[in-house]
Order: C-alpha cells, then sequence, then structure tokens
C-alpha cells in the first residue's frame, strides 16, 4: 500500500469526522465534488450534512467558522488556494486570532491552506503565506513535509483549542509517498532533525525539506555531512533544536519558499544571531524566493524559488567561509 | 417575551397593555442615562479612548434585545447599549469595559463596545463593520448541528456597514444556509462623517433584500412601538424558519460618531426633520398621552436609573486597574504551544 501525501489530509480528515461529532468541514466544491484537488473525495457521502459547499465567500467561510467555534464546534476550513485565503484574511487575522485571548473562549479552527509553487500555477495559485499569518499572536501555523506530519499534525490542528494555519503543499500532495499511516507523531511545536550531520545546518520546512535533503545527499559526496532541521511548524518555532543545531554545526542556511521580506528565515536567523551568535564560525546565510509575484512559466518559476541545485550554491559558498 | 402581547392592527394602537411598552421604556431611559455618564466620565478624562453613544437609536436598539429570548444570539455594534441591556448584559459590563477592570468582561483587554459574553450568546464586536454577521450565522449553525431548535440570531449594522464585502457574503451565507438570522440596519444618515448620498446608490437600503433572496420591512426608528412591533415580527419569522429577515429602521444619529466627534457636518434640516425626532421624547411623549404614565413616574424611573448608574460607577472606580505583570501576555488558549521567544 502506498499513500500520497494528499492521502494522509484526507484520512486525517476522515478519521477526525469519524470520532469527533463536533467537526465539519466548509469550503468551496469540498462537498459531492469532493474539493478542488481531491482532499474531501467521499467524505460529503460518509458523513452526510458534515462536509458543506460554501459559497465563493473567503471571508464569510472563516466567520462562519469561528460562529460555530464559539457555538462548541470543531471546524475544518479548506481555502482552494491559500493564496485566496487572503479575502478571508480579516477573519483569520482579527476575529480568529483575538477572539480567546479577548474573550477567553477559545477557538478551535483548522484553515487548511493549499500552497506552495507548482510549475505553470501562476501568481494567485502558488503562494506561500505562512509567515504573513505568523506575524499575527493567536495562531498556530503548521508546515508539514511529511506524509506522516500531514496526517498527524492535521489530527493535532483540529484536537488543538486555538486557530491553526494548516499549510499543506501543493507540490507534495502527489510527489511524497509513505508505506503507511504513522501511529505516533512529534508534539506540535518539535522540529525533527531530518538528517544529521557536523559541518552545517540546513534549515527548512515543508516542500523546502526535500530540496535540502537532496542538498545533503549531494555535498555528502563531497564530503560536507549537512544536518537538516525540518521545522515543522512555524510558530510555534523551536528554536532550541535549530540553536542546539548550529551549537553542533557551527554554520547556518535557512532555506523558505515564501517571499524573503521579513519570513520564517529571517526570524529563524535573527533568533540565532542574537542568542547564539557565539556559536557560529561563519555569518548566517538565507535563501528565499525572489521578491517578485510567483512567475507562471517553468523556466522562471524554476528560477524563481529555490531549488536544490541554488541551495546547494549556498551551502558549498557558506561551508567555504 | 414582548411580541406575545402584541395584537394586529396599526402601529400605536397595537398594545392591550402597557407593560411592556414601559419596559422598553425604562431600558431606552436607562441606556441613554448610562450613555450620558460614559460622555461625562470622557469629558473627565476618566475613560481611555472612544466612547461611542447610541443617542438616537436607544428605540431601535431596545427592541432587538427585548425580541430575543434565551438561548438566542446577539451581536450588537457600536450604539447598541440599549439593546444590550434588553438582552440581559449586566449593567456592570459597560461601565468595567469602558473603565477598563479587570473585573469585566474584557479584563482590560479590550474596551469600550467590544465587550460580550460569547458563552451566554451576547457577541463581542470587532472594529471591521460587517465582519459580525458571518459569526452569528456560524453560531447557528452550530446550533443546527447540534439539533439545537428555535432559537435566531441578530445583528446590528449600520448604513455604512452595508457597503463592505464581509456583509454581502454573510447575508448571502445566511440565505443560502436559510438560517434564522435577523439582521437589523440602522440607516443613520452617516457613516462617520459619510452621507447616504455617498455610501449607496440605489433608492433604499431595502432593495437590498430581493438580491438576497431574503425578507425585509421597514421601520421608522424615532417611535418606539413601531420598532417593537417590526424588529419582533421578524424575529419570530426567522424563529418560525422563515429564513433570514431583514429590517431597515430609518432615524438620525443625535450624537457624533464618537464623543470625539461634534458632528458639524449633520445637515441642519435632517436635524428638524422627522428623522431628528428623539426616539426617548417621542416614547415619553407617548406614555404621557396614552395615561400610561405620568411625570411624577416617569421622573421615579429616571431618578432610579441614575441612582443604578452611580452605585455601578463609583463601585468600579473603587476597582483595581489591570496589571501588566499580571498578565499572562499568551494569546493561545494552548499555553504550551506558545512562543517563548523573547526579544531582550
Amino acid at each position: 500500500m502506498s499513500i500520497t501525501y494528499l492521502d494522509a489530509i484526507r484520512e486525517a480528515q476522515e478519521k477526525a469526522l469519524a470520532e469527533d461529532p463536533r467537526v465539519f468541514i466548509y469550503g468551496q466544491d469540498v462537498g459531492s465534488f469532493g474539493g478542488a484537488f481531491k482532499a474531501t473525495k467521499n467524505l460529503a457521502q460518509k458523513f452526510p450534512g458534515r462536509v458543506i459547499d460554501s459559497p465563493i465567500s473567503e471571508d464569510a467561510m472563516m466567520g462562519l467558522a469561528v460562529g460555530a467555534a464559539i457555538g462548541g464546534m470543531r471546524p475544518i476550513i479548506e481555502m482552494q488556494f491559500a493564496d485566496f485565503s487572503t479575502a478571508g484574511f480579516n477573519q483569520i487575522v482579527n476575529q480568529a486570532a483575538t477572539l480567546n485571548w479577548r474573550t477567553t473562549v477559545p477557538c478551535p479552527i483548522t484553515v487548511r491552506l493549499p500552497c506552495g509553487g507548482t510549475s505553470g500555477s501562476g501568481p494567485f495559485h502558488s503562494q506561500s503565506m505562512e509567515a504573513i499569518y505568523a506575524h499575527y499572536p493567536g495562531l498556530v501555523v503548521m508546515t508539514p513535509a511529511t506524509v506522516e506530519d500531514a496526517y498527524s499534525m492535521l489530527l493535532e490542528a483540529v484536537a488543538i483549542d486555538d486557530p491553526v494555519i494548516f499549510c499543506e503543499h501543493k507540490y507534495l500532495y502527489y510527489h511524497l509517498k509513505a508505506e503507511k499511516l504513522p501511529t505516533e507523531a512529534t508534539p506540535v511545536g518539535k522540529a525533527r532533525i531530518a538528517r544529521a550531520g557536523r559541518d552545517m545546518t540546513l534549515v527548512a520546512y515543508s516542500a523546502m525539506v526535500h530540496e535540502a535533503l537532496a542538498v545533503a545527499d549531494e555535498l555528502a559526496t563531497e564530503g560536507t555531512e549537512i544536518e537538516v532541521v525540518d521545522l515543522r511548524s512555524v510558530k510555534p518555532l523551536d528554536t532550541d533544536t535549530v540553536m542546539a543545531s548550529v551549537a553542533r554545526t557551527g554554520r547556518l542556511l535557512c532555506v523558505g519558499e515564501a517571499w524573503p521580506w521579513g519570513g520564517v528565515t529571517a526570524e529563524v536567523i535573527a533568533r540565532v544571531a542574537s542568542e547564539g551568535f557565539g556559536l557560529l564560525d561563519a555569518a548566517p546565510q538565507r535563501l528565499n524566493a525572489k521578491d517578485t509575484p510567483v512567475p507562471y512559466h517553468p523556466n522562471l518559476w524554476a528560477a524563481h524559488r529555490p531549488t536544490a541545485r541554488s541551495i546547494a550554491a549556498a551551502a558549498r559558498r557558506l561551508i567555504r567561509k | 417575551m414582548v411580541d406575545a402581547v402584541l395584537k394586529p392592527g396599526a402601529a400605536g394602537k397595537a398594545f392591550s397593555v402597557h407593560d411592556e411598552y414601559v419596559k422598553a421604556f425604562r431600558i431606552v431611559l436607562l441606556a441613554r442615562l448610562l450613555d450620558e455618564k460614559f460622555a461625562s466620565l470622557y469629558r473627565m478624562g476618566k475613560i481611555h479612548g472612544g466612547v461611542f453613544l447610541g443617542k438616537g437609536q436607544e428605540a431601535l436598539s431596545a427592541a432587538v434585545g427585548l425580541a430575543l429570548q434565551k438561548g438566542d444570539i446577539f451581536a450588537p455594534l457600536i450604539r447598541d447599549l440599549a439593546g444590550r441591556l434588553a438582552f440581559g448584559e449586566p449593567l456592570l459590563d459597560s461601565v468595567r469595559t469602558y473603565l477598563g477592570s479587570p473585573l469585566g468582561p474584557m479584563r482590560g483587554r479590550d474596551g469600550n463596545v467590544h465587550r460580550g459574553r460569547p458563552r451566554e450568546g451576547l457577541l463581542g464586536m470587532i472594529s471591521h463593520l460587517g465582519a459580525m454577521i458571518s459569526v452569528v450565522n456560524g453560531f447557528l449553525m452550530a446550533h443546527r448541528f447540534k439539533g439545537i431548535k428555535g432559537t435566531v440570531g441578530a445583528t446590528c449594522i449600520g448604513d455604512g456597514a452595508t457597503s463592505t464585502g464581509a456583509s454581502h457574503e454573510a447575508i448571502n451565507q445566511a440565505a443560502v444556509e436559510k438560517l434564522p438570522l435577523v439582521l437589523i440596519v440602522a440607516d443613520n444618515q452617516y457613516a462617520y462623517s459619510t452621507p447616504t448620498s455617498r455610501q449607496f446608490a440605489c433608492s433604499a437600503l431595502e432593495e437590498r433584500a430581493a438580491g438576497y433572496g431574503i425578507e425585509v420591512q421597514s421601520v421608522d426608528g424615532t417611535e418606539l412601538s413601531d420598532c417593537i412591533k417590526v424588529v419582533s415580527e421578524a424575529v419570530d419569522k426567522a424563529r418560525a424558519g422563515k429564513g433570514p429577515q431583514m429590517v431597515v429602521a430609518r432615524l438620525l444619529r443625535l450624537c457624533g460618531h464618537g464623543e470625539h466627534d461634534d458632528a458639524n457636518y449633520v445637515d441642519p434640516k435632517l436635524k428638524v426633520s422627522s428623522l431628528g425626532r428623539d426616539c426617548v421624547k417621542v416614547a415619553e411623549a407617548r406614555l404621557l398621552q396614552e395615561g400610561w404614565a405620568d411625570h411624577s413616574a416617569i421622573a421615579e424611573w429616571r431618578a432610579e436609573s441614575a441612582k443604578q448608574i452611580e452605585e455601578a460607577v463609583a463601585k468600579v472606580q473603587r476597582e483595581p486597574t489591570p496589571d501588566p505583570y499580571k498578565e499572562d501576555w499568551c494569546a493561545l488558549a494552548s499555553k504550551h504551544l506558545s512562543e517563548t521567544h523573547e526579544e531582550s
């Protein structure tokens, strides 16, 4: 049996619906159609009345989720593409994220964001939104990189009493496979050492973990042992695991598919520089997408985001410093 | 509830007993006096941040709160002190929130009109207009999922909020789901300083209802008895499963947007028009005219309300203020997931 990242997301939702009567799914085309990516395939049939098609109204979708959460439910909202969540941004950052702090009423909502670039998707179906949501207090932001994490973290997202922004990478939907679903999971908030190494710490999350692992394989043939840290969630950000790795390696390269300004890579480097400056043998480096909208054409797209090739080049520069 | 004592007939002759009218009037009066107290405290520098009054909208607002029952949901807007009191918000909640008492429902974390008790169905508004409508929809969906029947959700917006995308999305959403939503639109002629001529181009906001496929009623927002009748009928229809109901009330805001605003932009002609009537004075005249109360009874009610307000303010002024060292500074309910990292 082979389970994809997308299967894992569907399976986790089925389990959540089966085990918790408070769970329902609301989003565009999620009902009998099964969702734009088929992440809710057959769920409307299995759970009548609990997998509901919404109008194309991201703001009202999120507002409804907040009201339902106040009323004791645990909604899962599917944004058809992460990019469209900007149309529901106000309800996410001002309504959902402030509710518990303002009123002591928790707001258990999971917002699924199919994010990240795939070739040919262009400026409005390719965005990575984790940094902008992580900026707001009151949200948990998950960025699973593996089939196992997609499954277990989505289940945890539904169980958490806070609004969770669940960034599921569209490129991983079909490309990533596992033999079986996990029965145990690392707790949310804890990063994972995806590969151990002594020469350099390469921090990544979501699809970039796989680019980082490819780079580690490649540079191992050149005698450089890279330690790959998969952040798993960008908020909370497991600074301790990153710092411990940098203490072992003395070098830090941080990679993200999102835009560079003020993002996750900037945050990781700021923390390591301010608290672990003495651990560093060279200036910490980062690599992000270029500071333009995400381009449509494959030639441009491949050059816009970090790839194993550009990460390897950055890693080689850093190891020589 | 109010609707139980209403009988069909021409507005103004609808009441078989005056008790409900008196009850509504006393809420309207209490709200007016409490608002005046907040304005006074603001001018004395005792209130941090803004003060937003419901002056001129008390009759409409009270009618909403009175038409709702226990178990219903209410998302008031900024000029709904009367509706809040009618719905059952303790008077102390408003005083504590305006004065920032940590014993109030918002504990100094949020202020003035941004208060609520969501667990009890009283939602605390965010500042973004139109944003509460879909939250009420969601609460009603929760009732539907849980099999709770016969409840309604009411929320108030102004003419300005009808221009927001959030309003449009949420009204349409309620219509698609056939939710028991009652949307009260206080067309008070100005959104802050912007007149309705710069807010919408249809001849009346009631026209919007047809586009959503929902029912709509109009009401003179200066007339307490009309407000009670029309709003309670809308609530009854929603409760009876007839889908979302819209009520458009015409009136004039008799104050600035907030107490910082002298409202010098208000057209003087509007002030002397029937829209500019003061709903409290209109209701008082009606009481006297019908013989439901005399001057001394009204004076007594006024004195009782004033005493209640003075006692609440005096109590809250003796309460502690929020202590930043006792604040946990954690926005999450899941404390173990809070960011522990802090720049030195």
